[in-house]
């Protein structure tokens, strides 16, 4: 779990992760408005659908991927949430057609 | 800024906006030179600078005064007129100096008379049992959290490894007045005799202040047991506790929320080596770095490095590498140009590397934490084990390449960079041979993951499309 520390600045920004408002902070990345919000897997991997969560942060781990608005398997380290971003969280192998 | 505002050609191409970016940027815009920047974060500053114009942090002292000496950087790359496109994956570069460039999912082609690779470093693999799970995480990701989003651990939080950006962490989470229950240190305790010899060198070096101070101050404030001979993190469905052992001593057990590990941190060779560019083991650093001549020339024509990615020497002289590698360009390209501050950028370097030896001696990680056993995950995304690789080994597989094929490790999305250090050194030491003879990945681009429908976007020139239209 991640919290803000008591000085932390920012303008709010309403988002859903998997369809639940979700109030995230301007600046924020995908994977870090996740954390912020109690969310520490955001996936489930496609080998043994074993849980992940947010590595390393900046890009290389590729352990973030969640699918934003329509498209899957984005690095959510390196997204900065919108206003309205629909974020869901990834489980197994992708599935065709979806 | 879309791809669309990415021109065809450039006379300077820099890859990363952190300080040997910036810096070199900002030489080579002020010679008068087209200078473009692809990075692949949302704002300028790498890791060490990182978000350092808009950081959430409003008390300066939380991240500390070497935080916000990059501010002038920063402030001199904004004046300098090169232009800066955010978001910027470069997933290719060639012999060529063409560039495939991917930004909000579209990409462009764009060509450089030079190209600086300056794509920093990035965390050595901590392969430990339970590293996978939820809730461990490397000790640059949760400072990445702290300066960009102000987020720290909440709840029982363990650092674990060595290393200075380890203590520097440490520091700051004190700062912020957030929680660390304890830090386990892994470094070996021989690592001091052996680091010894270069005290001098670290002695007059800048390290030595700000190192000793931060030190002495995480010390009096978090629990800090050293000799750490293993680890292991436990839990169901996220990280729970933590298990180790000191020097071989009975099993200890620690409950955890938060697991912040590292180990140092090695080139991020990806974009590099798939360009061609040599790269050698470097039993100093325990990682590759590229072959390099003066002031960051590689083997091939035109492209340089500079940065942690020509070999890790910290922010200070990979601002000293930037200046360095675009005042070569600069001369290649404006013929009689003076370039300033190549002088100082020299000297300054030279002081940086004479301390760094000693701290590459003094956090060499222990052959246990780089090199794991049995069913410890290697390859995360492909959830390859480090069995499953010595299995190979027997088997008659040589190298990372061939294990590829074997148990695809390296396959996954990260495209090896999280395994492939792990895997050279595993084969290595069960083939009884070095890591340079082992060799690594052979990487190709695109090496960033990009979809076919972008490929297939790319704006087409009428050479290709004669080239596949029927008449």
């Amino acid at each position: 779990m991640f919290q803000r520390v008591y000085d932390a600045s920012g303008a709010s920004v309403a988002v859903t992760i998997d369809g639940k408002p979700v109030q995230a902070r301007e600046g924020d990345t995908v994977a870090a408005a996740m954390l912020a919000a109690g969310y520490e897997t955001c996936r489930t991997t496609p080998v043994s659908e074993a849980p992940r969560g947010p590595y390393c942060m900046m890009g290389v781990c590729f352990e973030c991927l969640v699918t934003i608005g329509s498209v899957g398997n984005r690095q959510g380290c390196l997204v900065r949430v919108q206003a309205g971003m629909r974020i869901e969280t990834q489980h197994g192998k992708r599935v065709l057609g979806r | 800024m879309s791809a669309a505002g990415i021109r065809d050609a450039y006379d300077v191409a820099i890859v990363g906006a952190g300080a040997a970016g910036l810096a070199a940027a900002d030489l080579c815009a002020r010679a008068g030179l087209s200078t473009v920047v692809f990075d692949e974060q949302a704002s300028p500053g790498g890791q060490t600078y990182r978000s350092i114009e808009d950081t959430p942090l409003r008390r300066p002292e939380v991240l500390g005064e070497d935080y916000w000496k990059g501010a002038a950087l920063l402030a001199a790359f904004r004046a300098s007129g090169a232009q800066y496109v955010p978001g910027a994956g470069v997933w290719s570069l060639t012999h060529e100096r063409e560039l495939g460039v991917s930004v909000d999912g579209q990409s462009r082609l764009t060509t450089a008379r030079r190209v600086i690779v300056a794509t920093g470093a990035l965390e050595r693999p901590f392969p430990i049992p339970g590293w996978t799970l939820p809730g461990v995480m490397t000790t640059g990701a949760a400072q990445i959290l702290l300066k960009s989003s102000g987020l720290a651990a909440q709840g029982r939080t363990v650092l674990a490894g060595g290393g200075p950006l380890l203590w520097l962490l440490a520091w700051q989470y004190l700062n912020a007045g957030a929680r660390i229950d304890a830090i386990l240190e892994t470094t070996p305790r021989g690592n001091l005799l052996r680091a010894a010899p270069h005290a001098p060198g670290f002695l007059v070096s800048p390290y030595v202040r700000k190192g000793l101070a931060l030190l002495l101050a995480v010390h009096r404030r978090i629990r800090v047991v050293s000799g750490v001979s293993e680890l292991r993190a436990e839990g169901d469905g996220k990280v729970q506790s933590l298990v180790y052992r000191v020097r071989g001593g009975a099993e200890q057990r620690l409950p955890v929320d938060t697991l912040l590990l590292h180990q140092g941190v090695v080139p991020n060779v990806n974009l590099a080596m798939a360009a061609g560019i040599e790269h050698r083991w470097d039993d100093r650093q325990l990682c590759w770095t590229p072959v390099l001549e003066r002031d960051g020339a590689t083997s091939v024509e035109g492209i340089a490095i500079a940065g942690d990615g020509a070999g890790i020497a910290g922010v200070q002289a990979a601002v000293s590498r930037g200046v360095l590698a675009a005042a070569v360009a600069v001369r290649a390209l404006k013929p009689g140009a003076r370039p300033d501050g190549e002088a100082r950028a020299r000297a300054e370097l030279a002081r940086y590397e004479r301390g760094r030896r000693f701290l590459d001696e003094l956090y060499r990680p222990a052959r246990a934490f780089r090199i794991p056993q049995g069913a410890t995950i290697v390859c995360r995304c492909e959830e390859v084990t480090a069995q499953q690789i010595v299995d190979a080994v027997a088997l008659g597989c040589t190298g990372p390449n061939q294990m590829k094929a074997f148990v695809r490790c390296g396959m996954g999305p990260c495209q090896g960079r999280l395994c492939g250090l792990t895997v050279t050194e595993l084969i290595a030491r069960t083939r009884g041979v070095s890591p340079q003879e082992v060799g690594y990945y052979r990487l190709r681009s695109p090496v960033k993951p990009i979809t076919v429908a972008e490929l297939a976007g790319l704006p087409h020139t009428d050479a290709g499309v004669k080239a596949v239209v029927r008449h």
